[in-house]
């Protein structure tokens, strides 16, 4: 077992050390480039803490679509499949939920200022149950 | 990406293309002694920009040259520097707001292709457009003055362009689907959305039009009085004009402002009677819908195809975060056809 700090708590600090000193460096070139760095290593902060949990329930509800267990890859390219073959769609029990869900999840780690994600999430807290993983 | 293209201005110029522009100023404008200031604007794949000073008389007067990378060949299904420049003169002649073109490089310039333009004052900045207070009195009269210039760009003979691209509805799809079926996984939300693509898909347009190609918020100039110049005829190409309607409407350019469906800063209502009052054709919003869904696919499948880049020929951070943008097309697809 790996020692203490977690690969979060050390991309926090590489974040935290180009926020405080490159992003405030004079050259505007320089502190753009600092900042999408800063969001890229965010990014796969939240990928560290959230994908597991969501690659569970991705893997969980696509065995329960499909009927078959299998690792998550295999599952998903078989249900991509069937959606372009048109033998699955919205109107299958569990599809537009499970496709909802793990939208939500992705830009749970992708994106999770993006605009339309929060109004997706708004939208479906309201009447809907909320969404699996979920920030 | 447009941030990065304008904070990028100050990079070194390429050596000779400044003396180059001094050499040939005579000829961009009658009243020219010469050139000053070149600096980089932009790092396009597809073109160079640059801005510069032409010397006058009276006042510098500032001016843009577009290049190809190099002053090379040109990639993609981009037209090439001088038919784009001849599709924003024939722009202008239809009362579309663009840019003065001065000059078209010729090969005894030696300065390789491009072209140069009158520089325009105003905002290309996308979110600065739909949030600055500068821009709130004229916001609302924004998506009908988009309008009005779509049906003068869609007005503009097609036949004047033999070269270009000629394009239907079926045969996108198909191109889209190609270039996504060449990425690494698939994707149910991408195979949903080509599914209803095929299904809905409209007709070939009966009549033939300019289609600009990249109409969209990013690609306008603006200032307090409204739109001043339309930028990046690259992409124009012969279709069905409803493609213009449906991309200035795709998420991905509201910056923020998902109720805004025109630009983040306006409605369809104002875009469509803008659109019909300078003599568009009358639009179908089934239609307009159909070619969003597109526009919001073939952009997911180009952040999805830059995985690939960044693992071959360009693996810097910004190239894997735009990447990494394909999923905020996935949750735009779902709320269009899911919601």
């Amino acid at each position: 077992m790996q020692d203490d700090p977690q690969p979060g708590e050390v991309i926090g600090a590489v974040a935290e050390f180009l926020r405080r000193v490159v992003a405030s460096e004079a050259d505007p070139l320089l502190a753009f480039q600092a900042r999408v760095a800063i969001n890229a290593l965010e990014m796969v902060r939240r990928q560290l803490e959230l994908a597991p949990a969501a690659a569970a329930g991705e893997c969980r509800r696509l065995a329960a679509i499909l009927g078959r267990a299998g690792d998550l890859a295999d599952l998903d390219a078989e249900f991509a499949g069937k959606i372009a073959s048109g033998e699955l769609d919205l109107s299958t029990p569990g599809v537009a939920d499970h496709l909802w869900a793990t939208t939500l999840a992705k830009l749970a780690v992708d994106q999770p200022g993006y605009a339309a994600y929060r109004a997706a999430l708004a939208e479906r807290s309201e009447g809907a149950p909320a969404p699996e993983n979920k920030t | 990406m447009a941030e990065a293209d304008e904070i990028s201005a100050g990079r070194a110029p390429e050596s000779g293309l400044e003396s180059g522009l001094r050499r040939i100023a005579a000829r961009i404008s009658a009243d020219a002694a010469g050139a000053t200031g070149l600096r980089r604007l932009s790092g396009g794949a597809t073109q160079e920009i640059w801005r510069f000073d032409l010397v006058t008389g009276a006042a510098p007067a500032p001016a843009i040259l577009r290049r190809a990378p190099g002053g090379r060949e040109i990639s993609g299904f981009a037209v090439g520097p001088e038919t784009e420049a001849a599709l924003i003169r024939a722009a202008e002649a239809a009362g579309v707001p663009v840019p003065p073109v001065h000059y078209v490089l010729r090969p005894e310039d030696g300065l390789g292709q491009g072209f140069v333009m009158g520089f325009v004052e105003g905002e290309t900045l996308g979110g600065r457009i739909v949030k600055s207070e500068a821009f709130a009195a004229i916001r609302p009269l924004l998506a009908r003055q988009c309008g009005r210039i779509l049906a003068r760009i869609h007005s503009i003979d097609p036949n004047e362009f033999p070269s270009l691209e000629r394009t239907e509805p079926q045969t996108l799809i198909s191109r889209w689907l190609d270039a996504y079926r060449a990425t690494a996984r698939p994707r149910p939300v991408f195979e949903l959305a080509f599914r209803w693509l095929a299904r809905h898909c409209p007709p070939p347009p009966r009549v033939l039009h300019l289609v600009h190609g990249d109409f969209r918020n990013g690609n306008l100039i603006v200032g307090p009085d409204g739109v001043r110049a339309v930028l990046d005829w690259e992409l124009a190409h012969v279709g069905d004009p409803m493609e213009d309607l449906g991309w200035i409407c795709v998420n991905s350019w509201r910056f923020g402002r998902v109720d805004k469906v025109v630009g983040g800063f306006g409605d369809l209502d104002d875009l469509l009677e803008g659109y019909a009052a300078a003599g568009g054709a009358a639009i179908d919003r089934a239609a307009a819908k159909w070619w969003q869904v597109l526009g919001s696919l073939k952009w997911g499948v180009m952040c999805a195809g830059m995985a690939a880049m960044f693992r071959t020929v360009d693996p810097t951070v910004e190239r894997a975060v735009i990447a990494r943008r394909a999923s905020e097309t996935e949750i735009d697809l779902m709320r269009l056809l899911a919601g």
